[in-house]
């Protein structure tokens, strides 16, 4: 065909345009056909988790009317006039956040179980990694008996390994940082090892290609690639922790989760809205300097 | 032809002319060093004030292989029924609450993201209180709801969803923010509306984040609904804390193991959805 040839120049009845136009309309109705059966196979399972759940209109409505009701008493009662007064006028906030010395230093404290923890979780999950990557595993063996290991790691839920080591370990922090660091190897362990999978491997192919080892390939070819992702899912899993690591407490593994605990079963409404919003906003404080972090991560390199 | 080999004076002239080339300066260095030096000192206080001991790590590690052994091997009990019921109150609840959260997280992904609403404040405001839900764990949200509308996995299901909403609203809004604009521009160069322009620019990009994130979140969620039954909202958790309680390690070791299993089973599903509607490439 010449460079001139303009589209309408094309034969109306040319039977490729048939051809197109039939393979189109087939593509079309099985794409339809797929998108139906998946929304079927949505619904199904939607109806039988809402029937083994409880999950009945009914319930529903009546439960969150309650609902909107218990969040409503958490509300403290502020008086504008009594703001700023001293904590023995009620109606103050500083009447309502009375303990602050105390849920302060246990939220510190909890901070720091949470990185503790996700420290010691991002060193496992790194030296974890790299077997568990499929283009890097030495073989099929060690790659899956790695990926299970995590696998094993990141399924049970932190309380769960809390609830036994406080056990073996006693009741405070030490056993709360140990449950989180354990979970936080598997999870992190495997974001690590997809991103690991996703890596350039051209370089990988250059370092191996002038003889280094697969060490070497490694730390010279992977490491500076992934970095930067490693990082910034080691920030977003301290998010992560710090609210773990707030509510393992209520298994006595240490931090504010007690105090949470207690206020909630003994109904503080007041005290439970101060902690929780104590908590949340020390979240959204890290949650800001992490992502500030993360952006500079990402962007330096 | 043979490559010049520089001589001293030669390599000393290079680095006076471009210092940057031969690594990072003296003032760098000493701030990495420095940054290495308050971990250190950071980790050193965090240790000691945590009391990891060697005693207390070598009496606990024995602890744990009591309880290790103890585990061996693994029993389901007497209450079979229950067991089973429990898990598959888990996963139910797990589902319900994911899939409400994704579907409610879309609208406000869209709204939370700095490209599609350009609003400053907006932007600025609806992120804060994301994160203030996202701040409140799901297990807190369970003690209140269940509090609120009773023991049971209806508790769970809202738990799960409240906790789920902001998170998932979080990751859509930097999913959207992520996307490549140039495909919007295209669309808006074409003469299309900003709706028109969202839907055909940005959503096709999105959509398969969209999807990982939600099957990732349902995974997560199946973990995470085992536990809530510790503070009375259905599931497999109860059954778990009420072993522990009395120590019955072997019983514990089986419903872990059957979760375990019950979570890998999923996974190997959901990752089969996710590679079928993104591709070998996407990623999560």
């Amino acid at each position: 065909m010449s460079a001139t040839a303009r589209p309408d120049a094309i034969p109306p009845r040319d039977p490729a345009v048939a051809r197109v136009e039939t393979a189109f309309q087939a593509l079309r109705r099985q794409r339809l056909r797929a998108g139906l059966a998946a929304a079927a196979i949505l619904a199904a399972a939607f109806i039988v988790s809402a029937i083994v759940s409880e999950f009945y209109p009914g319930r529903l409505i009546e439960g969150l009317p309650r609902a909107g009701e218990y969040f409503g008493k958490l509300i403290p009662d502020l008086r504008w006039s009594a703001l700023l007064s001293g904590p023995k006028t009620e109606g103050s906030i500083a009447y309502w956040f009375y303990r602050i010395d105390q849920w302060a230093w246990l939220i510190f404290e909890t901070a720091n179980m949470a990185a503790l923890g996700t420290l010691m979780g991002a060193v496992g999950g790194f030296l974890l990694c790299f077997p568990a990557a499929a283009n890097l595993a030495p073989n099929a063996w060690v790659f899956q008996s790695v990926r299970r290991f995590l696998e094993l790691f990141r399924t049970v839920p932190e309380i769960v390994y809390a609830l036994i080591l406080v056990w073996a370990f006693g009741i405070g922090p030490l056993p709360g940082i140990l449950a989180i660091a354990l979970h936080t190897t598997g999870a992190l362990g495997k974001l690590f090892a997809e991103a690991v999978e996703n890596a350039d491997m051209r370089a990988w192919d250059g370092v191996r290609a002038v003889g280094g080892t697969w060490l070497m390939g490694v730390r010279y070819a992977i490491v500076p690639q992934v970095l930067p992702n490693f990082l910034s899912y080691v920030l977003l899993r301290f998010e992560v922790n710090v609210r773990g690591a707030s509510i393992i407490g209520f298994v006595g593994a240490g931090g504010i989760g007690q105090e949470i605990y207690q206020v909630i079963s003994q109904n503080y409404y007041e005290e439970i809205g101060a902690i929780v919003l104590l908590v949340v906003l020390t979240v959204a404080a890290i949650d800001l300097i992490s992502e500030r972090l993360r952006l500079g991560v990402i962007g330096r390199t | 032809m043979a490559l010049a080999v520089p001589d001293d004076a030669a390599i000393r002239a290079a680095r006076a002319r471009l210092p940057r080339a031969f690594g990072p300066g003296p003032a760098r260095r000493a701030a990495t060093l420095l940054r290495w030096a308050c971990l250190a000192i950071w980790l050193a206080g965090a240790l000691w004030w945590f009391d990891f001991s060697p005693t207390r790590i070598w009496n606990g590690l024995s602890g744990l292989a009591t309880i290790l052994v103890l585990m061996v091997p693994p029993s389901p009990g007497e209450l079979w029924a229950d067991i089973l019921q429990g898990l598959a109150e888990s996963v139910a609840m797990a589902f319900l609450g994911t899939f409400l959260a994704a579907v409610v997280a879309v609208p406000l992904g869209f709204l939370g993201a700095r490209n599609v609403v350009t609003n400053l404040l907006a932007h600025f405001s609806l992120r804060r209180v994301f994160d203030g839900l996202r701040g409140v764990d799901q297990l807190i949200w369970a003690l209140a709801y269940v509090r609120a509308v009773g023991l049971g996995p209806l508790a769970g299901v809202l738990a799960i969803f409240s906790a789920d909403v902001a998170v998932l609203a979080k990751m859509y809004a930097e999913a959207i923010e992520n996307a490549e604009r140039r495909q919007v521009e295209g669309v808006v160069a074409a003469g299309a509306t900003r709706t028109l322009a969202v839907r055909f620019g940005l959503l096709p990009q999105v959509l398969p984040v969209i999807l990982a994130q939600a099957l990732y979140a349902f995974e997560s969620n199946t973990r995470s609904a085992a536990i809530l039954g510790v503070v009375g909202a259905g599931g497999i958790g109860l059954q778990i804390a009420e072993r522990i309680k009395v120590r019955h390690w072997d019983e514990v070791a089986f419903i872990i193991l059957l979760l375990v299993a019950t979570v890998a089973v999923i996974d190997l599903i959901s990752g089969r959805i996710r590679r079928r509607f993104i591709g070998a490439r996407g990623r999560t």
